[in-house]
Protein backbone atom coordinates (compact mmCIF):
# COMPACT_ATOMS: atom_id res chain seq x y z
CA UNK A 1 0.00 0.00 0.00
CA UNK A 2 1.10 3.29 -0.97
CA UNK A 3 1.85 5.76 2.12
CA UNK A 4 -0.31 8.67 2.57
CA UNK A 5 2.10 11.50 3.60
CA UNK A 6 -0.84 14.15 4.16
CA UNK A 7 -2.07 12.02 7.34
CA UNK A 8 -2.11 14.14 10.27
CA UNK A 9 -0.25 17.14 8.32
CA UNK A 10 -1.21 20.69 7.49
CA UNK A 11 -1.71 22.49 4.24
CA UNK A 12 -0.81 25.82 5.15
CA UNK A 13 0.86 26.88 1.76
CA UNK A 14 1.56 24.90 -2.38
CA UNK A 15 4.89 25.67 -1.58
CA UNK A 16 5.43 23.12 0.25
CA UNK A 17 3.67 20.61 -2.00
CA UNK A 18 5.59 18.91 -4.95
CA UNK A 19 4.08 17.05 -7.82
CA UNK A 20 3.13 13.84 -6.48
CA UNK A 21 1.67 15.48 -3.90
CA UNK A 22 -0.44 17.38 -5.81
CA UNK A 23 -1.44 14.08 -7.93
CA UNK A 24 -2.20 12.28 -4.96
CA UNK A 25 -4.74 15.09 -4.18
CA UNK A 26 -6.40 15.43 -7.55
CA UNK A 27 -6.42 11.80 -8.02
CA UNK A 28 -8.34 11.27 -4.87
CA UNK A 29 -10.52 14.13 -5.31
CA UNK A 30 -11.74 12.91 -8.90
CA UNK A 31 -13.01 9.59 -6.93
CA UNK A 32 -14.94 11.47 -4.61
CA UNK A 33 -16.34 13.07 -7.91
CA UNK A 34 -16.94 9.65 -9.89
CA UNK A 35 -18.73 8.38 -6.59
CA UNK A 36 -16.17 5.19 -6.26
CA UNK A 37 -14.28 6.74 -2.83
CA UNK A 38 -15.19 4.81 0.06
CA UNK A 39 -13.71 6.90 3.03
CA UNK A 40 -15.96 8.37 6.24
CA UNK A 41 -15.05 10.41 8.84
CA UNK A 42 -17.76 9.55 11.20
CA UNK A 43 -15.85 9.79 14.79
CA UNK A 44 -14.54 13.08 13.49
CA UNK A 45 -14.99 16.87 14.87
CA UNK A 46 -13.89 19.78 12.16
CA UNK A 47 -13.93 23.25 13.22
CA UNK A 48 -14.20 25.50 10.64
CA UNK A 49 -13.31 28.88 12.07
CA UNK A 50 -13.66 31.85 9.84
CA UNK A 51 -12.40 35.24 10.63
CA UNK A 52 -13.50 36.77 7.61
CA UNK A 53 -16.72 36.19 5.86
CA UNK A 54 -16.32 33.48 3.20
CA UNK A 55 -19.38 31.65 1.00
CA UNK A 56 -17.69 28.79 -1.03
CA UNK A 57 -15.17 27.95 0.90
CA UNK A 58 -16.54 27.39 4.28
CA UNK A 59 -19.83 26.00 2.77
CA UNK A 60 -17.86 23.77 1.05
CA UNK A 61 -15.13 22.67 3.13
CA UNK A 62 -18.41 21.96 5.52
CA UNK A 63 -20.57 20.09 2.98
CA UNK A 64 -17.24 18.25 2.59
CA UNK A 65 -17.43 17.39 6.55
CA UNK A 66 -20.87 16.17 6.36
CA UNK A 67 -20.50 14.07 3.38
CA UNK A 68 -17.62 12.32 5.12
CA UNK A 69 -20.13 11.93 7.88
CA UNK A 70 -17.96 13.79 10.11
CA UNK A 71 -19.51 16.67 12.44
CA UNK A 72 -18.56 20.19 12.10
CA UNK A 73 -18.20 22.59 14.68
CA UNK A 74 -17.59 26.75 13.90
CA UNK A 75 -18.20 30.24 13.30
CA UNK A 76 -18.65 32.27 10.56
CA UNK A 77 -17.05 35.83 11.80
CA UNK A 78 -15.75 37.06 14.96
CA UNK A 79 -18.09 39.05 16.19
CA UNK A 80 -19.84 36.82 18.64
CA UNK A 81 -16.08 35.40 19.81
CA UNK A 82 -13.53 36.08 23.02
CA UNK A 83 -11.35 37.61 20.23
CA UNK A 84 -13.62 40.22 21.18
CA UNK A 85 -12.26 40.26 24.87
CA UNK A 86 -8.75 40.46 23.36
CA UNK A 87 -8.50 36.71 22.94
CA UNK A 88 -5.04 35.78 20.99
CA UNK A 89 -4.98 33.56 17.83
CA UNK A 90 -3.20 31.12 19.55
CA UNK A 91 -5.71 30.83 22.56
CA UNK A 92 -8.50 29.99 20.82
CA UNK A 93 -6.62 27.95 18.05
CA UNK A 94 -5.32 25.77 21.71
CA UNK A 95 -8.84 25.77 22.96
CA UNK A 96 -9.96 24.32 19.72
CA UNK A 97 -7.17 21.50 20.40
CA UNK A 98 -9.15 19.91 22.56
CA UNK A 99 -12.50 19.85 21.02
CA UNK A 100 -11.37 19.17 17.34
CA UNK A 101 -10.00 16.33 14.83
CA UNK A 102 -9.00 19.46 12.47
CA UNK A 103 -8.69 22.74 12.42
CA UNK A 104 -10.00 24.50 8.75
CA UNK A 105 -8.77 28.51 9.28
CA UNK A 106 -9.51 31.83 7.73
CA UNK A 107 -7.54 34.61 8.98
CA UNK A 108 -7.39 38.10 7.38
CA UNK A 109 -3.48 37.97 8.90
CA UNK A 110 -1.20 36.99 6.65
CA UNK A 111 0.45 33.64 8.79
CA UNK A 112 -2.15 33.09 10.60
CA UNK A 113 -2.74 29.67 9.29
CA UNK A 114 1.31 28.84 9.81
CA UNK A 115 0.66 30.47 13.70
CA UNK A 116 -2.29 27.68 14.53
CA UNK A 117 -0.28 25.05 12.80
CA UNK A 118 2.51 25.67 15.10
CA UNK A 119 0.91 25.80 18.63
CA UNK A 120 -1.64 23.09 17.83
CA UNK A 121 -0.99 19.14 17.65
CA UNK A 122 -4.09 18.81 15.51
CA UNK A 123 -3.90 19.26 11.53
CA UNK A 124 -4.23 22.92 9.85
CA UNK A 125 -6.10 23.57 7.06
CA UNK A 126 -5.29 26.89 5.21
CA UNK A 127 -8.34 28.52 4.08
CA UNK A 128 -7.14 31.52 3.34
CA UNK A 129 -4.68 33.95 4.96
CA UNK A 130 -4.61 37.86 3.85
CA UNK A 131 -3.68 38.11 0.76
CA UNK A 132 -0.88 35.62 1.19
CA UNK A 133 -2.10 31.37 -0.11
CA UNK A 134 -5.37 30.11 -0.26
CA UNK A 135 -4.08 26.08 -1.20
CA UNK A 136 -7.36 24.16 -1.18
CA UNK A 137 -9.07 26.74 -4.05
CA UNK A 138 -5.41 26.54 -5.96
CA UNK A 139 -6.14 22.60 -5.36
CA UNK A 140 -9.97 23.25 -6.93
CA UNK A 141 -8.10 25.30 -9.53
CA UNK A 142 -6.25 22.63 -10.86
CA UNK A 143 -8.66 19.89 -10.87
CA UNK A 144 -10.62 21.65 -12.65
CA UNK A 145 -8.26 22.66 -15.60
CA UNK A 146 -6.87 18.91 -15.31
CA UNK A 147 -10.95 18.35 -16.15
CA UNK A 148 -11.48 20.68 -18.67
CA UNK A 149 -8.18 20.29 -20.37
CA UNK A 150 -7.52 16.76 -19.77
CA UNK A 151 -3.51 17.78 -18.86
CA UNK A 152 -2.35 20.08 -16.82
CA UNK A 153 1.31 20.30 -18.83
CA UNK A 154 1.62 22.25 -22.22
CA UNK A 155 -1.05 24.78 -20.95
CA UNK A 156 -1.04 28.49 -21.75
CA UNK A 157 -2.84 30.20 -19.18
CA UNK A 158 -4.06 33.66 -18.81
CA UNK A 159 -4.30 34.93 -15.05
CA UNK A 160 -5.97 38.37 -14.85
CA UNK A 161 -7.07 41.07 -12.39
CA UNK A 162 -5.78 41.89 -8.96
CA UNK A 163 -2.55 39.27 -9.42
CA UNK A 164 -1.45 41.67 -6.21
CA UNK A 165 -3.70 40.45 -3.61
CA UNK A 166 -5.41 37.67 -4.42
CA UNK A 167 -4.03 34.87 -2.08
CA UNK A 168 -5.85 31.88 -4.21
CA UNK A 169 -3.65 33.34 -7.10
CA UNK A 170 -0.53 32.88 -5.30
CA UNK A 171 -0.95 29.64 -4.54
CA UNK A 172 -2.14 29.12 -7.91
CA UNK A 173 1.08 30.57 -8.77
CA UNK A 174 3.61 27.60 -6.62
CA UNK A 175 1.95 25.13 -8.20
CA UNK A 176 2.20 26.03 -11.85
CA UNK A 177 5.95 25.87 -10.97
CA UNK A 178 5.50 22.07 -11.02
CA UNK A 179 3.91 21.83 -14.61
CA UNK A 180 4.84 23.04 -17.77
CA UNK A 181 2.59 26.15 -18.03
CA UNK A 182 2.85 28.78 -20.00
CA UNK A 183 1.84 32.22 -18.16
CA UNK A 184 -0.01 35.75 -19.46
CA UNK A 185 -0.11 38.04 -16.68
CA UNK A 186 -2.68 41.06 -17.48
CA UNK A 187 -3.61 43.17 -14.88
CA UNK A 188 -4.21 46.77 -13.76
CA UNK A 189 -0.65 48.20 -13.66
CA UNK A 190 -1.57 49.11 -9.49
CA UNK A 191 -2.44 45.25 -9.05
CA UNK A 192 0.49 43.77 -11.28
CA UNK A 193 2.01 40.64 -9.47
CA UNK A 194 4.66 41.82 -6.93
CA UNK A 195 8.14 41.88 -7.78
CA UNK A 196 8.85 39.00 -4.95
CA UNK A 197 6.79 36.85 -6.62
CA UNK A 198 7.57 37.27 -10.15
CA UNK A 199 11.50 36.90 -9.16
CA UNK A 200 10.47 33.36 -7.60
CA UNK A 201 8.77 32.48 -11.06
CA UNK A 202 12.08 32.96 -12.71
CA UNK A 203 13.72 30.51 -9.89
CA UNK A 204 11.59 28.24 -10.33
CA UNK A 205 11.67 28.21 -14.49
CA UNK A 206 7.94 29.41 -15.02
CA UNK A 207 7.71 31.61 -18.72
CA UNK A 208 5.79 34.47 -18.33
CA UNK A 209 5.05 37.82 -19.48
CA UNK A 210 2.81 40.72 -18.87
CA UNK A 211 0.52 42.19 -20.80
CA UNK A 212 -2.20 45.55 -21.30
CA UNK A 213 -5.27 44.03 -23.05
CA UNK A 214 -6.78 40.23 -23.21
CA UNK A 215 -7.13 41.15 -26.81
CA UNK A 216 -3.29 40.57 -26.89
CA UNK A 217 -3.18 36.89 -25.60
CA UNK A 218 -6.92 35.32 -26.51
CA UNK A 219 -6.01 33.66 -29.39
CA UNK A 220 -3.54 31.94 -27.88
CA UNK A 221 -4.23 30.84 -24.46
CA UNK A 222 -6.16 27.38 -23.05
CA UNK A 223 -7.22 28.80 -20.05
CA UNK A 224 -8.46 32.51 -18.82
CA UNK A 225 -8.67 32.41 -14.82
CA UNK A 226 -10.54 36.06 -14.01
CA UNK A 227 -10.09 37.39 -10.60
CA UNK A 228 -12.00 40.39 -8.77
CA UNK A 229 -10.49 43.66 -7.71
CA UNK A 230 -9.95 42.75 -3.57
CA UNK A 231 -11.29 46.05 -2.59
CA UNK A 232 -10.98 45.27 1.12
CA UNK A 233 -7.31 44.86 0.91
CA UNK A 234 -5.92 47.65 -1.25
CA UNK A 235 -4.92 50.77 -0.43
CA UNK A 236 -7.02 54.12 -0.25
CA UNK A 237 -5.09 55.53 -3.61
CA UNK A 238 -6.16 52.18 -5.40
CA UNK A 239 -9.36 52.15 -4.86
CA UNK A 240 -10.66 53.67 -7.99
CA UNK A 241 -9.08 51.65 -10.21
CA UNK A 242 -10.85 49.52 -12.70
CA UNK A 243 -10.28 46.01 -13.26
CA UNK A 244 -10.09 44.52 -16.88
CA UNK A 245 -13.57 43.15 -18.11
CA UNK A 246 -14.58 40.52 -20.21
CA UNK A 247 -15.64 41.66 -23.65
CA UNK A 248 -18.04 39.30 -26.11
CA UNK A 249 -15.56 40.24 -28.81
CA UNK A 250 -12.71 38.43 -27.56
CA UNK A 251 -14.47 34.96 -27.39
CA UNK A 252 -14.57 35.54 -31.50
CA UNK A 253 -10.80 33.96 -31.55
CA UNK A 254 -10.14 31.51 -29.02
CA UNK A 255 -9.06 27.82 -29.09
CA UNK A 256 -12.15 25.54 -29.28
CA UNK A 257 -10.89 23.56 -25.83
CA UNK A 258 -10.63 27.49 -24.55
CA UNK A 259 -12.15 27.94 -20.84
CA UNK A 260 -12.67 30.64 -18.25
CA UNK A 261 -12.32 30.29 -14.52
CA UNK A 262 -13.00 32.36 -11.78
CA UNK A 263 -12.79 31.79 -8.03
CA UNK A 264 -15.85 33.83 -7.49
CA UNK A 265 -17.43 36.16 -6.03
CA UNK A 266 -17.21 38.00 -8.96
CA UNK A 267 -18.11 41.68 -9.90
CA UNK A 268 -18.04 43.68 -13.05
CA UNK A 269 -15.04 42.00 -14.61
CA UNK A 270 -16.65 38.31 -15.63
CA UNK A 271 -20.69 39.82 -16.33
CA UNK A 272 -23.71 37.08 -16.09
CA UNK A 273 -24.25 37.40 -19.38
CA UNK A 274 -21.51 35.29 -20.15
CA UNK A 275 -23.08 32.03 -17.55
CA UNK A 276 -24.42 30.54 -20.82
CA UNK A 277 -21.37 30.57 -22.86
CA UNK A 278 -19.27 27.13 -23.44
CA UNK A 279 -16.45 28.35 -22.51
CA UNK A 280 -18.05 29.35 -18.83
CA UNK A 281 -16.26 26.98 -16.32
CA UNK A 282 -16.66 28.91 -13.34
CA UNK A 283 -19.86 27.15 -11.33
CA UNK A 284 -18.38 23.81 -12.21
CA UNK A 285 -15.03 25.48 -10.76
CA UNK A 286 -16.94 26.23 -7.72
CA UNK A 287 -18.50 22.66 -7.25
CA UNK A 288 -15.08 20.79 -7.68
CA UNK A 289 -14.30 22.80 -4.24
CA UNK A 290 -16.69 20.31 -2.48
CA UNK A 291 -14.45 17.09 -3.94
CA UNK A 292 -11.12 18.30 -3.35
CA UNK A 293 -12.13 19.65 -0.10
CA UNK A 294 -13.34 16.21 0.72
CA UNK A 295 -10.20 14.80 -0.74
CA UNK A 296 -8.34 16.77 1.77
CA UNK A 297 -10.06 16.00 4.70
CA UNK A 298 -9.83 11.67 4.19
CA UNK A 299 -6.29 12.23 3.27
CA UNK A 300 -5.14 14.23 6.61
CA UNK A 301 -7.39 12.16 8.72
CA UNK A 302 -7.19 9.08 7.56
CA UNK A 303 -3.84 7.22 7.42
CA UNK A 304 -5.13 4.73 4.56
CA UNK A 305 -5.05 6.03 0.74
CA UNK A 306 -8.00 5.58 -1.09
CA UNK A 307 -7.38 5.18 -4.70
CA UNK B 1 49.82 67.38 24.80
CA UNK B 2 53.08 65.34 24.90
CA UNK B 3 53.66 62.53 23.50
CA UNK B 4 53.37 59.99 26.49
CA UNK B 5 49.42 61.46 26.52
CA UNK B 6 49.20 61.33 23.11
CA UNK B 7 50.14 57.68 22.72
CA UNK B 8 47.91 56.93 25.75
CA UNK B 9 44.89 58.56 23.95
CA UNK B 10 45.43 56.99 20.89
CA UNK B 11 45.40 53.99 22.46
CA UNK B 12 42.30 54.16 24.09
CA UNK B 13 40.80 54.95 20.88
CA UNK B 14 42.02 52.18 18.51
CA UNK B 15 43.39 49.15 20.14
CA UNK B 16 41.29 47.33 23.57
CA UNK B 17 43.29 44.99 25.82
CA UNK B 18 40.95 42.66 26.22
CA UNK B 19 37.61 41.55 24.75
CA UNK B 20 36.47 41.68 21.08
CA UNK B 21 36.66 43.84 17.72
CA UNK B 22 34.54 43.49 14.83
CA UNK B 23 36.11 44.25 11.96
CA UNK B 24 35.11 45.42 8.04
CA UNK B 25 31.57 46.13 8.97
CA UNK B 26 29.93 47.24 5.82
CA UNK B 27 29.27 51.38 6.06
CA UNK B 28 25.85 52.17 8.01
CA UNK B 29 25.68 48.53 9.69
CA UNK B 30 27.52 49.42 12.80
CA UNK B 31 24.69 51.13 14.57
CA UNK B 32 22.24 47.97 13.58
CA UNK B 33 24.47 45.78 14.97
CA UNK B 34 25.01 47.50 18.37
CA UNK B 35 20.78 47.54 18.38
CA UNK B 36 21.20 43.81 17.56
CA UNK B 37 23.43 43.51 20.18
CA UNK B 38 22.13 45.72 22.89
CA UNK B 39 25.20 46.84 23.12
CA UNK B 40 24.13 50.16 24.69
CA UNK B 41 21.95 48.54 27.30
CA UNK B 42 24.85 46.81 28.61
CA UNK B 43 27.82 47.96 30.95
CA UNK B 44 30.66 47.16 28.01
CA UNK B 45 32.54 49.85 26.94
CA UNK B 46 32.04 49.83 23.28
CA UNK B 47 34.13 51.96 20.75
CA UNK B 48 32.63 52.59 17.61
CA UNK B 49 34.45 53.68 14.34
CA UNK B 50 32.35 54.44 11.21
CA UNK B 51 32.90 55.60 8.09
CA UNK B 52 36.35 54.30 8.42
CA UNK B 53 39.35 54.22 5.51
CA UNK B 54 40.03 50.03 5.42
CA UNK B 55 43.25 49.07 3.55
CA UNK B 56 41.25 48.65 0.29
CA UNK B 57 40.28 51.84 0.12
CA UNK B 58 37.07 51.39 1.05
CA UNK B 59 34.76 52.60 3.97
CA UNK B 60 34.28 50.04 6.93
CA UNK B 61 32.54 50.37 10.33
CA UNK B 62 34.33 48.83 13.28
CA UNK B 63 33.15 48.25 16.70
CA UNK B 64 35.07 47.20 19.80
CA UNK B 65 33.77 46.03 22.91
CA UNK B 66 35.80 46.28 25.88
CA UNK B 67 36.32 42.99 28.57
CA UNK B 68 33.04 41.13 26.29
CA UNK B 69 33.55 37.84 24.60
CA UNK B 70 30.98 37.45 22.11
CA UNK B 71 28.51 34.32 22.17
CA UNK B 72 28.39 32.40 18.55
CA UNK B 73 24.92 32.86 18.63
CA UNK B 74 25.46 36.70 18.74
CA UNK B 75 28.40 36.19 15.89
CA UNK B 76 26.13 34.55 13.62
CA UNK B 77 23.55 36.81 13.95
CA UNK B 78 26.12 39.54 12.93
CA UNK B 79 26.35 37.76 10.11
CA UNK B 80 23.02 39.24 8.77
CA UNK B 81 24.24 42.75 8.66
CA UNK B 82 27.93 42.11 8.18
CA UNK B 83 28.53 38.90 6.34
CA UNK B 84 32.24 39.71 5.27
CA UNK B 85 32.65 41.25 8.86
CA UNK B 86 36.11 39.85 10.99
CA UNK B 87 35.63 39.39 14.30
CA UNK B 88 38.38 38.81 16.38
CA UNK B 89 38.83 38.00 20.41
CA UNK B 90 41.67 40.17 21.90
CA UNK B 91 43.92 39.37 25.07
CA UNK B 92 46.63 41.65 25.98
CA UNK B 93 45.90 43.82 23.12
CA UNK B 94 46.78 40.55 21.03
CA UNK B 95 44.10 38.88 18.60
CA UNK B 96 44.41 35.79 20.29
CA UNK B 97 41.05 34.23 18.05
CA UNK B 98 39.85 34.79 14.40
CA UNK B 99 36.20 33.74 14.77
CA UNK B 100 34.41 32.97 11.75
CA UNK B 101 31.01 33.99 11.61
CA UNK B 102 27.74 31.82 9.51
CA UNK B 103 25.40 33.29 8.27
CA UNK B 104 22.57 31.29 10.11
CA UNK B 105 19.48 29.26 8.43
CA UNK B 106 16.41 31.56 10.68
CA UNK B 107 16.78 34.45 13.00
CA UNK B 108 14.15 34.45 15.35
CA UNK B 109 13.15 37.66 17.89
CA UNK B 110 15.16 39.90 16.19
CA UNK B 111 13.93 41.31 13.12
CA UNK B 112 10.01 42.97 12.81
CA UNK B 113 7.84 41.71 9.51
CA UNK B 114 7.99 44.93 7.71
CA UNK B 115 4.32 43.72 6.12
CA UNK B 116 1.48 45.26 8.23
CA UNK B 117 -0.54 42.59 7.47
CA UNK B 118 1.93 39.69 9.17
CA UNK B 119 0.31 37.93 12.33
CA UNK B 120 3.59 38.59 13.67
CA UNK B 121 2.65 42.21 14.30
CA UNK B 122 -1.30 41.72 15.96
CA UNK B 123 -0.20 38.83 18.20
CA UNK B 124 2.31 38.67 20.89
CA UNK B 125 4.60 36.15 19.31
CA UNK B 126 8.04 36.10 18.61
CA UNK B 127 9.33 36.57 14.79
CA UNK B 128 11.24 34.04 12.71
CA UNK B 129 13.15 34.21 9.40
CA UNK B 130 14.69 32.71 7.15
CA UNK B 131 17.66 34.24 5.13
CA UNK B 132 19.25 33.23 2.46
CA UNK B 133 22.72 35.07 0.79
CA UNK B 134 22.16 35.93 -2.62
CA UNK B 135 25.80 37.19 -3.02
CA UNK B 136 25.23 40.68 -3.43
CA UNK B 137 22.41 40.87 -0.88
CA UNK B 138 20.84 39.03 1.81
CA UNK B 139 17.13 38.33 2.07
CA UNK B 140 15.05 37.15 4.55
CA UNK B 141 11.43 35.48 4.19
CA UNK B 142 9.19 35.61 7.22
CA UNK B 143 8.28 32.62 8.46
CA UNK B 144 4.78 33.43 8.76
CA UNK B 145 3.73 35.61 5.98
CA UNK B 146 6.14 33.87 3.84
CA UNK B 147 7.03 37.70 2.26
CA UNK B 148 10.70 38.03 1.20
CA UNK B 149 12.57 41.26 2.37
CA UNK B 150 15.62 42.65 1.23
CA UNK B 151 17.91 42.90 4.79
CA UNK B 152 18.22 46.80 4.59
CA UNK B 153 13.92 46.58 4.88
CA UNK B 154 13.40 44.81 7.94
CA UNK B 155 13.75 46.50 11.09
CA UNK B 156 15.08 45.53 14.26
CA UNK B 157 12.46 44.03 16.86
CA UNK B 158 12.62 44.80 20.68
CA UNK B 159 8.73 43.39 21.42
CA UNK B 160 8.63 40.14 23.25
CA UNK B 161 12.18 39.31 22.67
CA UNK B 162 12.20 37.38 25.71
CA UNK B 163 9.82 35.03 25.15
Amino acid sequence: MNVNHFYGQDLISTRALNRDQVEAILQTAKTYKEGTAQCQLTDKIIATCFFEPSTRTRLSFEAAAMRLGANVIGFSDAQNLSIQKGESLSDTMRMLEGYADLIVLRHPNEGAATLAADCVNIPVINAGDGANQHPSQALTDFFTIAECQDKLDGLNIALCGDLKHARAMHSFLDLCALYDVRLYLIAPPALTLPETLCDTLKKRGVRFSFHQQLSEVMDHIDILYMTRIQRERIAAEAQGVANIVLQADLLKKVKPNFKILHPLPRQQELPAAFDDSPYAYWFQQANNGLYVRQALLSLILNEALYE
Amino acid sequence: MNNATLHKKTLSVSAIENGTVIDHIPPGQATRIIQLLSLAEKKYSVMVGMNLKSTHKKRKDLIKIEKHLLADQDVDRITAFAPSATINLIKDFQVVKKISAHLPDSIAAVFVCPNAMCITQNEPINTLFYLTDEGKKITLRCHFCEKQFDRDDVELRYRYADI
